[in-house]
C-alpha cells in the first residue's frame, strides 16, 4: 500500500460519528514537502480527515502513519503536527508576540532567543514590529498569518490549513494564496490543506485529493485533475464539463470514434478508447477546449448549432449552443481574441460551428 | 433624565446622601443634633472594638469568598465544558435551593451543624466521636460554610457565563501548540475566564461583608460581623449616626479593597500571559 516516499500513509480508515459515517475505507499517501489538498463540498469528510492528523479525531479503524511512525496512540499535543485552524484561534489575551511564542514554552529557550525566533517569524509573515500589539487590533489577513506563524515557529513535520482562507474576501484570498504558496517553497514543510473552493487547490497544490461522501474519488495533480478526471462527479466539480452518451466505435483505424446520440461519430483517439467495441460510455468536454467558428471549419468533425445564450464577462465570453439532437445546450467559452462591440463576439441566435481537437475528449464509464 | 437615571438616583444616590449627612451629625436623645461633626469618624478610627469587627468581617467574608469560587468554578466547568445536553436545566438545578428563602437556608445550616445537628448525631451514630462537636455551630467557621453555601449561586451563574463563552477551537490550538490539559488550563482557560472569577469575588465578597443575619444566628460571640454592629446602632443602641458613619467606612474599605483586588489580578494575568 505505502510506498516508499510516502511520507503520511493513510491506510483503510474509517471513521463513524454514531451511525453516520463520516470518512469510507480512506487510503492515500502524501509526499514530504508536499502541498497536498482535501477538496470537496462541505460534509465531504475532508476537516474530519485533517483533524484526524491533528489527533482530535480518533480512527474508528485503520491506520494513519507520519514519518513512519503510528499514531493511534499518540495525543495532540504530542504529535509533530500544527494547524492553522479556520477561525484562526488567535489568544485574545495575548498579544501578537507571546501568541507566536506560545508553543516554545517546552523548549526552555532563553528570553533573548525567545524573541529572536518571534522576530524571525514575524519578518517571514511580512509583519515586522507587530510583536506589542493586541489581538484585538489585527485585521483578517494580519490573523491569518499570525497563526501560520505560530504553527511555523515550531517547525512542525506538516502543516495542517482547516480552510484558512475562507474568511478573508477576494482579492486578500489571491495576495494569499500566492504568499502561502511562497511561504510553503520557502520552509519545506509538507502543507495539508482543506478547502472547498476547487480554483484556490488547482492554484496552490501539487496534488489534490477529491472528497465525497467520506471517500476520496480521486488523488491526482492539479492539470491531471483538470484534463483528465476519472468520474463524473471529479468532472463536474472541477470547472465546468460537458458530456455526451454515446458508443465506443473502434473502426479498425488509428483513430476510433464515439457514436453520440443525434451527433454522430465523435473521433477519440484510440489510446483514449479502452472499452470494447459497442460499449456505453460518457465522453466529457471542457467549455474552453471548443473552437467557436462562422463558417465550417476545416476539422474533422464538427457540429453547427445557435447560441442561445451569450454572456461577456471581458477577457472571455460564456456561450450556451443548443445543437441539434442534444437536449441540453453545450456550455463553451471562448477567448474575446478581437475587440468586439456590444455583447459578445457571437450574437444570440446566430448560427454557429463547434469543432475541437480529438485530444480534449475525455473517455468515461457510463453510469 | 432617563427612566434608569431616575430609578438610579430615587433608589442609591438619594439614601446615601441621606446616610452621608446623618453620619455627621451626633444622636440627642431620641433625635439628632443637626450640628457638624466628624466626631463619628474619630471614634470609628480610634476605638478598636471597630477595627477588629472590620477586620473579622473581612476576613470572614474573604474565607468564604474564596471557598465559594474554588468550589463553584469545578462545577461551572464541568457544565460549561462536559455537559452537552440540557446545559440550562444543569443550571437551574445547581440554582434551585435559592428558590428558598436566604433566612430558611441558614435555619437549615443551624440544623445540619448543630449541637444534636445532622452532622454530630451521624458522626456519634457511626462511633467516631464520643461526643459532639463544639465548634461546628456558633463560630467563625459556621459563617463560613453557611455564606459558602448561601451565596453559590451568585458565583455559578458568572463563572459559568465566562467559561461558556471561550471559543473551544482556542483550547484545541492550545493542545496542538504542545500544552497538556493542565498547562492548557493555566494558560488559557483560567485567564480567559478571569471576569467571571473576579465578578464572582465581587458579587459574594462584598454583600458578605455587611451581612448580620448569618453571624446572628450561626456565629455565636467569636462570629459576630461588622453588620451586627451596624444593625445595633441603628436598632436596640439607636446611635443611627454612628451607624451611618460605619456604613460608610465600610463602603469606603470595600472600594478600596476592590481596588487592590483588581491591580493584583491584572498583573497576575500579565505574569501567567
Amino acid at each position: 500500500m505505502s510506498s516508499s516516499d510516502a511520507f503520511i500513509s493513510i491506510q483503510n480508515v474509517n471513521k463513524f460519528f454514531g451511525s453516520f459515517q463520516a470518512i469510507n475505507n480512506v487510503s492515500m499517501d502524501i509526499k514530504q514537502g508536499e502541498f497536498f489538498s482535501l477538496l470537496g463540498a462541505s460534509g465531504c469528510g475532508k476537516t474530519t480527515l485533517l483533524r484526524m492528523l491533528a489527533g482530535f479525531e480518533s480512527t474508528s479503524s485503520g491506520e494513519i502513519y507520519i514519518d513512519g511512525q503510528p499514531t493511534a496512540d499518540v495525543p495532540p499535543h504530542h504529535r509533530p503536527v500544527n494547524m492553522v485552524f479556520q477561525s484562526y484561534a488567535i489568544f485574545p489575551h495575548l498579544n501578537v508576540a507571546d501568541n507566536i511564542a506560545y508553543g516554545l514554552r517546552k523548549q526552555r529557550l532563553s528570553k533573548a532567543k525567545r524573541a529572536e525566533m518571534v522576530d524571525e517569524m514575524l519578518e517571514l509573515i511580512k509583519l515586522p514590529g507587530y510583536g506589542q500589539r493586541k489581538a484585538n487590533e489585527l485585521s483578517g489577513g494580519q490573523r491569518q498569518r499570525i497563526a501560520l506563524a505560530r504553527a511555523l515557529i515550531l517547525r512542525p513535520k506538516v502543516l495542517l490549513l482547516d480552510e484558512p482562507l475562507g474568511a478573508l474576501d477576494k482579492q486578500l484570498r489571491e495576495q494569499m494564496q500566492l504568499e502561502l504558496r511562497a511561504l510553503q517553497r520557502q520552509v519545506g514543510i509538507t502543507f495539508v490543506f482543506v478547502t472547498h473552493d476547487q480554483e484556490e487547490a488547482l492554484t496552490l497544490s501539487d496534488r489534490i485529493a477529491v472528497m465525497s461522501g467520506g471517500q476520496v474519488l480521486q488523488v491526482d495533480t492539479p492539470s491531471r485533475l483538470y484534463e483528465t478526471p476519472r468520474t463524473r462527479e471529479v468532472a463536474s466539480f472541477i470547472g465546468n464539463m460537458n458530456f455526451f452518451r454515446g458508443t465506443v466505435r473502434r473502426n479498425g483505424s488509428a483513430m476510433g470514434a464515439v457514436e453520440a446520440e443525434g451527433l454522430g461519430h465523435i473521433p477519440v483517439p484510440l489510446e483514449n478508447l479502452t472499452k470494447p467495441d459497442g460499449a456505453t460510455v460518457q465522453i466529457a468536454l471542457r467549455p474552453e477546449k471548443f473552437l467557436l467558428t462562422e463558417h465550417k471549419p476545416d476539422a474533422e468533425f464538427a457540429i453547427q448549432g445557435k447560441v442561445a445564450n451569450a454572456a461577456y464577462l471581458g477577457e472571455r465570453s460564456h456561450y450556451y449552443v443548443s445543437v441539434d439532437g442534444k437536449e441540453e445546450p453545450i456550455a463553451v467559452s471562448a477567448q474575446n481574441l478581437d475587440r468586439v462591440n456590444g455583447a459578445a463576439a457571437a450574437p444570440m441566435g446566430a448560427p454557429m460551428w463547434l469543432s475541437w481537437s480529438p485530444d480534449a475528449v475525455v473517455v468515461l464509464d457510463a453510469d | 433624565m432617563s427612566p434608569t437615571l431616575a430609578i438610579m438616583t430615587v433608589g442609591i444616590l438619594v439614601p446615601f446622601i441621606i446616610l452621608l449627612v446623618i453620619s455627621f451629625w451626633t444622636r440627642d436623645g431620641f433625635g439628632f443634633d443637626t450640628t457638624f461633626t466628624t466626631n463619628n469618624y474619630v471614634r470609628a478610627w480610634s476605638e478598636p472594638i471597630f477595627g477588629a469587627l472590620l477586620q473579622r468581617s473581612f476576613w470572614i467574608s474573604g474565607v468564604a469568598t474564596l471557598v465559594t469560587v474554588l468550589l463553584c468554578y469545578p462545577m461551572a466547568y464541568y457544565v460549561a465544558f462536559h455537559v452537552h445536553r440540557n446545559k440550562m436545566m444543569w443550571i437551574i438545578l445547581m440554582t434551585l435551593p435559592f428558590w428558598t428563602s436566604y433566612l430558611l437556608r441558614v435555619f437549615a445550616w443551624k440544623v445540619i451543624l448543630g449541637y444534636e445537628g445532622v452532622i454530630n448525631s451521624g458522626l456519634m451514630t457511626v462511633g467516631l466521636i464520643d461526643q459532639p462537636l463544639e465548634f461546628l455551630l456558633y463560630s467563625q467557621e459556621a459563617v463560613i460554610i453557611t455564606l459558602a453555601h448561601a451565596w453559590a449561586a451568585f458565583a455559578i451563574l458568572p463563572l459559568y457565563v465566562s467559561l461558556e463563552k471561550i471559543d473551544k477551537s482556542l483550547l484545541e490550538a492550545a493542545t496542538d501548540l504542545g500544552d497538556g490539559p493542565v498547562a492548557r488550563f493555566f494558560r488559557i482557560t483560567l485567564p480567559l475566564s478571569m471576569p467571571g472569577v473576579i465578578a464572582a469575588c465581587f458579587l459574594i465578597f462584598i454583600p458578605t461583608t455587611g451581612d448580620y443575619i448569618t453571624p446572628a444566628l450561626l456565629g455565636g460571640p467569636d462570629g459576630a460581623m461588622i453588620g451586627n454592629f451596624i444593625q445595633l446602632q441603628f436598632g436596640r443602641v439607636n446611635n443611627w449616626p454612628m451607624g451611618a458613619t460605619l456604613s460608610i467606612v465600610l463602603m469606603l474599605w470595600i472600594s478600596l479593597i476592590a481596588l487592590v483586588f483588581l491591580f493584583i489580578t491584572r498583573k497576575a494575568q500579565e505574569k501567567i500571559a
